[in-house]
Order: structure tokens, then sequence, then C-alpha cells
């Protein structure tokens, strides 16, 4: 038996070491336990590209097709649609897309490749609302200023008819591109991006 | 003399669990201020309507199912063909709701008589923890109905998570588990709902009260009790919970079931409070319902959000709108705990602030407008005031002196002496004495009556009266 007491910084060692192992451990056992959240091998396959008919589309008619299981919607807009996109620029918070996503081609003052056929996600770039389609100008609850376009009813906010967002609302950029191309003039597939196949 | 046969397994019983010690200490022996009001009603039923809420919700998840397919219409089933099903459903529905009236009317009792200060001060964070986990239990239970507005709902809290800078995306992906609000998510949406959650309110009630019982009540005078004790070391303002507290708190059961049960029975859907009308709509993720708000419960914090005219300062602002709440047993700088006692300012401060929760919560109802925007800015900015400058006019506060002892409550009956003494004088001054001549039948007989009429001036000699009272007690 020895008389100095009992040597500590051992102990100390040990349950130090002990701690250390135990957290990695748990560290480890961690990682399955919240991966298991992550979007199955089932869910990250379904988004199949999705075929749109756009010859039935009327002017100023707007179809919502379903694709990864968001709303995308498909506008046939007018030349004077067209031609209010153009005097908005100072209004906007991103007139030229910059901060915005979308596919190459579609980066341009009408978001679009075809200036008339406009393709977009409609889920508010906020917090993920979808935007309704206010093509009347000026209505009495949106007022003056609207020259038609996405009212998002959860927070209030604007969009043009090119899907740009307004200054001054809740949501940061122009509403999401999704990646598309043309079949030929009358089919679209939403899912495929046009560069993909040029290249 | 032996003991009997029965008190001898008792005793068994006792030798390996205290269920007498726990009990005396808890209940019959524990001291409570024999000066409870109104206001302490809410935190038993609280707990009233947590057992209510985990009762109904076992019996609502044996005909559930947490099936995106299945969900909406296995909710209609429970409603029409399950047996009483339309009873629990609405118990538990309208629980939801009573669960978060009784929680902030118990807050604001915290608020007025200081029961969050020194030395109560995790007693008010444990409770604050467990509001942030009954918000998060009740959002949770709202999206398993699978109606439109459970989907749109829980489409932009979720929504929420992906403003923050860097990582949110990727952790709005991990809380839905798929790249929309979708099957995954109601499913685990469910597991929290009835197993984790759940589980950490009741743990989160047990070491609330737990802290509780260490420290002991508050009061509305807001003095400890403790302080004077009687020479067997009982507070001499204290009286045993059991049975005094037990049989007062009863009552209160009492006339809250009777609420309850006329909502459950009569106005089940609160026009649309309650339950959403939109929500009796399938939901459908290509359709957002024209007008889409929050259950009542989170209309104040979600009129926050939407005042802030930047996504991430938005989400940082309501997120922050619970946060300031976990501080101000430090942003208080105030020693005296009970607004009995307390400076004129801060009534004030106080007024404004429930003010413009109650206005922030009506507001989000109420669909965007320019106006309703700028009105929701302004209120926004007098509810992070009262907080934020808390610390500031805390200090140069002007207190009344504080008792040493619990004060007596006037009684009823002195109180209706009081009023049956004063009401005639108070009936000659607010009315006056006028003939009134009119004629009865025929035209030749004219008689003459003395009629009482209000007297404008006396009016508004009462009501000046009231006012000057009303700021002096404000002072």
């Amino acid at each position: 038996m020895n008389n100095k007491g009992v040597d500590k910084s051992k102990r100390q060692f040990l349950t130090s070491a002990l701690t250390v192992v135990g957290a990695v451990g748990s560290g480890y056992l961690a990682v399955p336990f919240l991966a298991q959240m992550q979007p199955s091998v089932k869910a990250m396959a379904a988004g199949a590209p999705v075929e749109v008919d756009i010859s039935k589309i009327e002017d100023g008619q707007l179809i919502r097709v379903a694709w990864r299981g968001k709303p995308v919607w498909v506008l046939n807009r007018q030349p004077e649609v067209l031609a209010t996109l153009k005097t908005l620029d100072s209004e906007l918070r991103d007139p030229l897309s910059n901060e915005s996503i979308q596919p190459p081609s579609s980066k341009n003052a009408a978001r679009s490749q075809k200036p008339e056929i406009f393709v977009a996600v409609g889920l508010c770039t906020h917090l993920g609302c979808s935007p309704t389609f206010r093509p009347e100008i000026a209505p009495v609850d949106l007022g003056e200023k609207w020259q038609g376009g996405f009212f998002c009813p959860c927070h209030g906010s604007w969009f043009d008819l090119a899907g740009r967002v307004y200054r001054g609302v809740p949501a940061p950029t122009n509403l999401e591109i999704p990646p598309y191309r043309y079949i030929n003039d009358t089919r679209i597939i939403i899912g495929e991006s046009s560069e993909e196949k040029s290249a | 003399m032996k003991p009997s046969r029965l008190a001898e397994c008792g005793n068994w019983v006792l030798d390996r669990f205290p269920v007498t010690k726990f009990w005396n200490d808890h209940m019959a022996h524990y001291y409570a201020p024999k000066n409870f009001n109104i206001w302490y009603f809410f935190g038993s039923l609280a707990l009233l309507v947590l057992v209510n809420q985990i009762i109904t919700g076992i019996l609502l998840t044996m005909n559930y199912k947490p099936d995106a397919k299945l969900a909406f219409d296995s909710v209609e089933y429970i409603m029409r063909d399950v047996p009483w099903g339309w009873l629990v459903r609405y118990m538990h529905s309208t629980g939801a709701s009573a669960f978060f009236i009784v929680i902030y009317l118990h807050m604001f009792r915290a608020l007025i008589y200081g029961s969050f200060k020194h030395p109560r001060e995790l007693i008010w964070i444990f409770g604050m923890l467990l509001f942030v986990a009954l918000m998060a239990e009740a959002f949770m239970g709202y999206l398993l109905p699978w109606g439109q507005m459970s989907f749109w709902g829980a489409q932009v809290i979720i929504s929420l998570f992906s403003a923050i800078p860097v990582i949110g995306d990727d952790l709005s992906l991990w809380i839905r588990g798929d790249y929309v609000i979708a099957d995954a998510t109601l499913n685990r949406f469910f597991a929290f709902h009835v197993i984790a959650v759940p589980l950490v309110l009741v743990m989160l009630v047990f070491m609330h009260l737990v802290a509780l019982h260490e420290v002991g009540s508050n009061n509305p005078d807001g003095i400890e009790i403790k302080a004077s004790k009687d020479p067997w070391g009982h507070p001499v303002d204290g009286i045993p919970f059991h049975p005094y507290y037990t049989v007062k708190d009863l009552v209160g059961v009492g006339v809250f079931l009777l609420f309850f049960a006329t909502v459950i029975f009569y106005m089940p859907e609160m026009g649309g409070y309650f339950l959403e009308h939109a929500n009796f709509i399938p939901a459908d993720p290509m359709k957002t319902p024209e007008h889409i708000a929050p259950v009542w419960y989170f209309t104040p914090f979600y009129s926050i959000l939407r005042a802030i005219p930047d996504k991430f300062a938005g989400v940082i602002g309501m997120g922050g709108s619970i946060v300031v709440l976990f501080l101000i047993p430090w942003l208080d700088r105030c020693k005296v705990k009970s607004i009995r006692y307390r400076g004129g300012i801060f009534k004030k401060a106080l007024f404004l602030f429930v003010i413009s929760f109650l206005a922030l919560g009506y507001l989000g109802t109420q669909p965007v407008t320019p106006v309703a925007t700028t009105l929701a800015r302004l209120f926004t900015t007098i509810y992070f005031g009262f907080f934020l400058l808390m610390p500031i006019y805390t200090r140069w506060e002007k207190t009344k002196p504080v008792p040493r002892r619990l004060t007596k409550l006037q009684s009823l009956e002195d109180q209706i002496h009081a009023i049956e003494e004063h009401l005639p004088a108070f009936i000659d001054e607010i009315t006056e004495v006028k003939p009134v001549t009119a004629e009865i039948g025929h035209p030749a007989f004219k008689s003459t009556f003395f009629s009482r009429r209000p007297n404008p001036k006396g009016i508004a000699h009462v009501m000046s009266r009231i006012a000057t009272k009303l700021k002096r007690s404000l002072d």
C-alpha cells in the first residue's frame, strides 16, 4: 500500500480518454441516424422530364403542369405584354436576372427561349407558396402600379409576367426557370436542358 | 398492537418506494402563497389540456393513416364513421387552441407579477422551452390532416429554414426528406408529433415543476413567502397546496370545461380560427389557396415575418421575437417583481406590448395590403422596443414601497357593501329628474310625469374621475 493517496492524474486520463472515445462513437452513430432522414433513393429517382403540348394554349392563357411534384407554369404571352416588360426595369430588384436561377438560354429580358412562351417553376422564391396569376392591369386590390404579373398571396411578393421580382417585397430573387427544350414548334419537354442536347 | 395485514402491505411498498414522501413534498406539505388570484389557474389548466391532448391523441392514432394518399380521407373517416370519432377529434383540435390560450395567459401572469425574476429564471427558461416545443408540436400536428392549409403552411414554415445562409437549402431538404412536401414529410411529422415532441414536452413539464417546487411559487404581491416563517418552519403566508389549492384549481377546471365543451359542441371550427376553412380541401401541390394564414396562435410571429421586406431578415425577426422572450429575466433590471408596486413606465410599456401583440395577431389573419404592412411594421417595432429598451426604462422606474408580508385583498362581501353604499349617490350624479308632459288618450287629459334621464354633465364628470384614477394607477 502506498500512503501518498490516490494517483488522480491516471484516473483523470482514463476518464478523459473514455469520454473522447465515447464521443467519437456517438458521432459515428449519429451519421446514419441523421442521414436516414435524407431523401430516399426512390424520392431522388422520381422527377422524370415532362412533355407538354403548347399548341393548344390560347393567347394570354396559363397552364400548370407537375414536374418533380412542383407546379410548372407555361404562359402564352402576347406582344403587348412583352412590350410592357421592357418598361419595368427600374422597379425590379434583378431585371437582368444576374442573381436568379435559370438556364443560360433563358437569361434574357423576357426570360424565355422564345419570347412568347414563358416557362417557370410556380413557387415563390420567398417561402415557396404558389403565386396567383393576375394578368389584368391595375386591379382594385393590387392598386394603380400593377402592370399584370404574379402575386404571392402568402406574403405579398410581386413578380412581373417574366417572373422578375419587384423591389420592396420579401422575395429575394426572380422565379426559377426550369431547364426545358423544344422538341418541335408545338411541344416542349420540361426537365431536359436545351444546352445538353446541342452540345 | 399488531398492525393489520393491509398496513403491513402498505409499509412493504413504502419501504421500497416513497409514495408518501413524494405526496407530502409536492402536495400536502408544499406551501404555496395564500393570495393566489385568478391568474394562477392557468398552470394547472395547461396540465389538464396536456393530458387531454395525450389521451385524445392516442385514440386518434388508432384510426389515422400517416400516408399522403390516405391521410385526408382517414380524418374524414374518423369524423363520420368511427363511433364518437368526431368528439375525440374536436377535443384534440380544440385542445390545441385551448393549450395556447392557457399558455399565453400563463406567460402574461409571469410578466405582470415578475415570476421570471430571481430566483425563478430557470422556471421561466424551462417554460419558454416548453412553449417552443409546444409550437413545434402544434405545427407538425397541423400537417397531419393533409388539407390545403396543412400543406401550404408546412411549405412556408419549412422554407423558413432555407433562408439560413450556406446550409439552408440542404437543411430544409433534410427536414422534408424530399424535394417538395410529400409522403416522407407527412410520415416523419407524424413520428415527431406522436412520439418525439410529446416525450420532450412531458420531460420539460417535469423539470418546470421540479424547479418551481425548489424555489416556491411567486404571488401577486411578488414577495418571497419563505422570508417570514413560523416556529415550525412553515411560511406564515403559505398554505399547503393540498387541499387548499387542489380544491381551488378544481373550480378553475370546472369553469374551463364549461367553455371548452361549449366550443367543442357548438363551434368546433370557431369561425375558421381553430380549424381553417381551406383545410377541408385535400392538399394540392399545384395551387396555393387565395388567402393563407397560419392558425391564430402563430399569427403574431407570422405578422413579424411578413412585415420585414427581406427574406433572411424576416426569418431572423420571427425567430428573434421568440428568443427575446428567453432573455427577459436579464433584460428587466427592476428589483420589484409585482406590477402592483412597479412604476408607471413599466405599466405603460406592458400595455403597449399587449396592444401590439394582439394587433400583430389580428393582422396575421388578414391578407397583405399596404396599410396592413405599415401597421405591422409599427407594431413589430413596439414589440421589440418593449424588450430591447427594457434595460433602460426599468432602471429609472419609480417603484412603490413593497410590503414585507402579503396584503389582504378586499373580500367580495366588502366590495359589494362598498358598491351598495356609493350606488345611490352615483345614480344621482349621472341622471337628472326632469318633468315630462304627455297627453294620455284624449288631449284634454294632460299629465306631467317626473322621469329620470341620463345627465350628460354628470356622466362627463364620472368619466373624467375614472380617467384621473386610471392615470394615477399607471404612474
